[in-house]
């Protein structure tokens, strides 16, 4: 038994009978990181001594029989979340050695469960790619095959799961930073509802889309996680007063008479022919359970990549605007005046993508040009939500491929940033419309890469697309990495 | 030739509020430089605005204040520019949806009544300071004014003088003040003015071009500047040139306006909604609510009182124009409710003290309490008028009660009826000749020996009392 690819739900059972002590378990993942991450890239920063520290308090809490369901479980977390007194990159340089005086919500949630924080991991630059490979730290490899991105942004969340170096990461979705990775690393990533999860000590990229989410060896895991961190926060005027449950609550519930909704366009042209067809099998499991399948379409699929890259963009411009090297982070050593040092400041701390999109952004919402793109994508927003109030009035989930490929080939895509834009045409609509979406492995190509299938729910309906997700999971065969 | 001048004003008013308007720290003026900051007013990574209520509330109030209508949906902002001062490099402000729209406020000035409409009114956040030290050639940011609530006040270009300016600017602050959002210091900043100002000649049909002047921070600077830009234009026209559009600092020391940046340096604010908090809904029980927190407004007291108090236009609106005194002569009448005497008293002694800058009203010794007190001492005869100044004079400096004040001088009348009996009686025996002198028929000694008998009863008794016993005796001879 390799105790590195065990579900959280497992490793409570092993540290609850004490068949292993969080040190113990934690030592485990370090060993693996110290063998494999070179390989791998995952982590920018490896908490050991910190980790192994909330390893004892937490073993403590266990041996009194205290343990929250978290209690001990070694998680790393994207690098765009803020931890106190830790290291908090965003892949940039422009944060090389920005270090917080403040924790995320999210974290001081997970504290209060007494997780292990294992690290920081790696991401597209400020959560901007799908490949990890913007990073100026940790170009991140797949776990299944060196020669592959990890997808991303949150790259190396999905890779630090996938390759067995923590029982769990947290990522940001802005447009499939979870669910993307999730899928090409074979593992199991959850976008919650807008609002769901406080964004406070979130990094921000595109503030209206942002989430923090998990990703894990299962939905169940994902669920778990959720009920540590979801829930309204006095820091985050966007994060909502919806009530919170037990998000694993459904799990094992029956599936029949569930109305699964299939939209066309997202197994039309562009999709590769493996995906959809894996992704229309899993369909056809879910009818044998007894779900009835109901083909339906999005017609406004074709412009939600324009929406979504305007939309995004326009914030992200003006988020990363703080950024001058004034305050903390990276100041170029050149420059006579104010105005000066931020140019070289900016010019020099910001990679190209990023770049490129402030570009975007900034021009988006000039004077004279507002109406015509941000003014048009919202106006595109409003339509896709539409579209999706429609299906949800008669259907309960919907099933998309995650992505369009499964992963490519590192530097395949980066020269060609309009090509590596519209691979993100399954997950971006989710995003627009504030809904909750996990993708989870549905089967693997002819090369062994991994193919993620996603479920979009209601807003706020987190449970029943863990249901969902669980019920295909609990019959299908996922596959390890072998890192060796 | 002579030009219309047509002028707009935005007022930056800072609210009262106990804290900042999007994070917790203290929004009060001054403290030790960012000292009063914390994560999320210097914009770092991760952190969000999270508005504060009693902001909007307060902002409410003002539009109430100055005959807004409120937006029952609100919508805030970003405003993207680089500056220093600026941590985010954005300011949270409101561009499509302020909170208030169409108010009137109605001004005198050179003797006529006149309405300003309102534009708009918006809240948004205020930026940090700059410090710069040029004997070490740094600038310092201080950020502890970043995140205090402001309003801008936009009017329409209603405005046709510097003196209705400036009328503007007092009637504004004034409402502020009675609805309790701003204390219009203007010399600590928390109140600051723009103006927008062009001319035209009267038989044009269109708006000349407009210059701005910004940061105008007294209501000397803003008819200074007015009147230098009138001046300005009027001398660029008259000479066959033009004025151009741009943004001009006003500079006190030389009471002159140099150009800032043209249109063409405008910034490009890209505007956008702000994501990072939801829109603001009014429900109409809200507003009432809100607009049942607000006090009593000027023009409500002074019709209170002119018509329930008796005070005469004139003396009304002496104590209506500063907060504070009204205020006062409220709190005093609770104590002794005599209007006429108490605002006779204020007007009379208070304000020419302060005028003569012995009293700071903002520091003053003495309650409305202990000054109705005395009031109601001089008027029950308990000391006399003249008497009442000396007292009020060391209620300033001690801030002791009036009646221990004329104990200890000595100023109480105590109309002790025996004592006055017999001092009278002295009097008439000392001054025999005199009296005889009445009794032949000489009335007009009487004023001399009421003289010598309140000489001697001084502290004894009131005039009053001395003249009734003085002609009972005299004429009982």
């Amino acid at each position: 038994m390799d105790i590195t690819q065990l579900k959280i739900h497992e490793l409570r059972k092993m540290l609850d009978e004490k068949e292993i002590s969080s040190v113990e378990l934690t030592n485990e993942y370090l060993k693996k990181i110290d063998c494999f991450d070179e390989k791998i890239q995952s982590f920018i920063t490896v908490t050991k001594e910190f980790a192994l520290e909330n390893a004892k308090n937490a073993q403590s809490l266990i041996d009194s029989k205290n343990a929250d369901p978290l209690c001990g479980i070694p998680i790393a977390i994207k690098d765009n979340i803020c931890t106190e007194n830790i290291k908090t990159t965003c892949s940039s340089k422009i944060l090389e050695n920005f270090i917080p005086t403040y924790n995320a919500t999210v974290i001081n949630k997970l504290k209060n469960e007494n997780f292990v924080l294992m690290g920081k991991v790696s991401l597209d630059e400020f959560a901007m790619g799908g490949s990890t490979q913007t990073s100026a730290f940790a170009k991140t490899k797949n776990p299944f095959d060196l020669s592959k991105v990890p997808g991303g942004s949150s790259g190396g969340s999905a890779a630090c799961v996938s390759a067995g170096f923590c029982a769990a990461s947290l990522g940001s979705d802005t447009g499939g930073s979870i669910r993307q990775p999730a899928a090409f690393c074979g593992v199991t990533g959850l976008k919650p509802t807008y609002g769901r999860v406080s964004r406070y000590g979130l990094v921000a990229f595109a503030s209206s889309l942002d989430q923090i989410g998990p990703i894990a060896r299962s939905a169940h895991d994902c669920g778990t996680i959720l009920n540590a961190i979801a829930g309204w926060d006095t820091m985050d005027g966007t994060s909502s007063k919806e009530n919170t449950m037990d998000f694993t609550s459904k799990i094992g519930q029956d599936i029949k008479s569930m109305k699964i909704a299939v939209p066309k366009e997202f197994f039309a042209e562009g999709i590769d022919e493996e995906i959809r067809n894996t992704v229309l099998k899993s369909v056809e499991f879910y009818k044998s359970l007894g779900a009835e399948i109901i083909e339906c379409s999005m017609p406004s699929l074709k412009y939600a990549i324009s929406a979504y890259y305007l939309i995004s963009s326009a914030e992200a411009s003006s988020n990363l605007s703080r950024f001058d090297g004034i305050k903390y982070g990276y100041r170029s050593t050149q420059g006579d005046n104010y105005n000066e040092l931020i140019i070289n400041s900016r010019s020099e701390g910001f990679g190209m993508e990023v770049k490129r999109r402030i570009l975007l952004g900034n021009y988006a919402l000039s004077s004279g040009y507002y109406d015509a793109y941000y003014g048009k994508a919202l106006a595109l927003k409003q339509k896709i939500i539409a579209e999706y109030n429609e299906i949800f009035k008669t259907c309960d989930v919907i099933i998309t491929p995650t992505t369009p490929s499964t992963a490519f080939g590192i530097d395949e895509n980066i020269s060609d940033p309009v090509k590596m834009y519209q691979a993100d045409i399954c997950t971006v609509t989710v995003n627009i419309a504030s809904l909750p979406a996990i993708s989870t492995t549905c089967g693997y190509d002819k090369n062994g890469m991994p193919i993620g299938m996603s479920i979009i729910g209601k807003k706020f309906d987190e449970a029943t697309i863990i249901q969902v997700a669980d019920a295909f999971e609990k019959q299908f065969n996922a596959i390890s990495p072998n890192l060796a | 030739m002579s030009y219309i001048p047509v002028i707009g004003l935005e007022i930056h008013a800072e609210l009262l509020t106990e804290s900042k308007v999007f994070c917790t720290c203290s929004a009060e003026f001054g403290g030790d430089t960012n000292s009063r900051c914390c994560p999320v007013c210097t914009g770092m990574p991760g952190t969000l605005p999270v508005i504060n209520q009693k902001a909007v509330q307060y902002a409410v109030k003002a539009g109430f204040a100055l005959g807004c209508n409120i937006n029952k949906f609100s919508v805030f902002d970003r405003k993207n520019y680089f500056y220093p001062d600026l941590p985010k490099a954005y300011q949270i402000s409101q561009l499509e949806r302020p909170l208030c729209i169409d108010g009137i406020v109605s001004i005198e000035a050179e003797g006529k009544t006149k309405d300003i409409r309102i534009n708009r009114i918006h809240l948004e956040e205020d930026a940090g300071k700059l410090i710069h030290d040029d004997f070490n050639a740094v600038s310092l940011a201080d950020y502890n004014r970043c995140g205090i609530p402001l309003i801008e006040i936009v009017t329409e270009p209603d405005i046709g003088s510097a003196e209705e300016a400036k009328a503007f600017v007092e009637k504004v602050s004034l409402l502020l003040q009675y609805a309790g959002v701003c204390d219009c210091k203007m010399e600590q900043g928390s109140l600051r003015c723009d103006v927008n100002i062009s001319i035209m000649k009267p038989t044009d049909k269109e708006l000349g071009t407009r210059a701005e002047i910004k940061n105008l921070n007294s209501l000397k600077s803003i008819v200074k500047a007015i009147e230098y830009e009138i001046k300005r234009q009027s001398k660029l026209l008259d000479a066959g040139e033009r004025v151009i559009q741009e943004t001009r600092r006003f500079n006190d020391n030389h009471g002159d306006t140099k150009s800032m940046r043209s249109k063409e340096d405008a910034h490009d604010y890209r505007y956008f909604p702000e994501p990072d908090i939801l829109q603001v809904n009014f429900t109409d029980e809200m507003l009432d609510d809100i607009k049942a927190t607000l006090p009593e407004l000027p023009y409500k007291r002074l019709e209170r009182y002119i018509n329930e108090y008796k005070l005469s236009e004139v003396d009304a609106k002496i104590l209506i124009n500063q907060k504070i005194v009204s205020d006062f002569y409220d709190n005093a009448l609770k104590v002794y409710n005599n209007p006429s005497s108490i605002a006779n008293f204020i007007i009379v002694e208070l304000l020419r003290r302060v005028n003569l800058g012995e009293i700071d009203l903002e520091k003053l010794s003495f309650t409305p309490e202990q000054f109705a007190n005395l009031i109601e001492m001089a008027d029950t005869e308990k000391i006399s008028k003249n008497d009442a100044k000396a007292v009020f004079r060391t209620l300033v400096e001690t801030g002791k009660n009036p009646e221990d004040i004329a104990k200890e001088q000595g100023l109480l009348i105590v109309n002790d009826l025996s004592k006055v009996d017999e001092v009278i009686s002295q009097v008439l025996k000392d001054n025999q000749k005199i009296v005889d002198q009445y009794i032949g028929g000489d009335v007009k000694v009487v004023g001399f020996l009421m003289g010598q008998c309140t000489k001697s009863l001084k502290g004894v008794c009131t005039p009053k009392v001395i003249k009734e016993v003085l002609e009972n005796k005299l004429k009982s001879l």
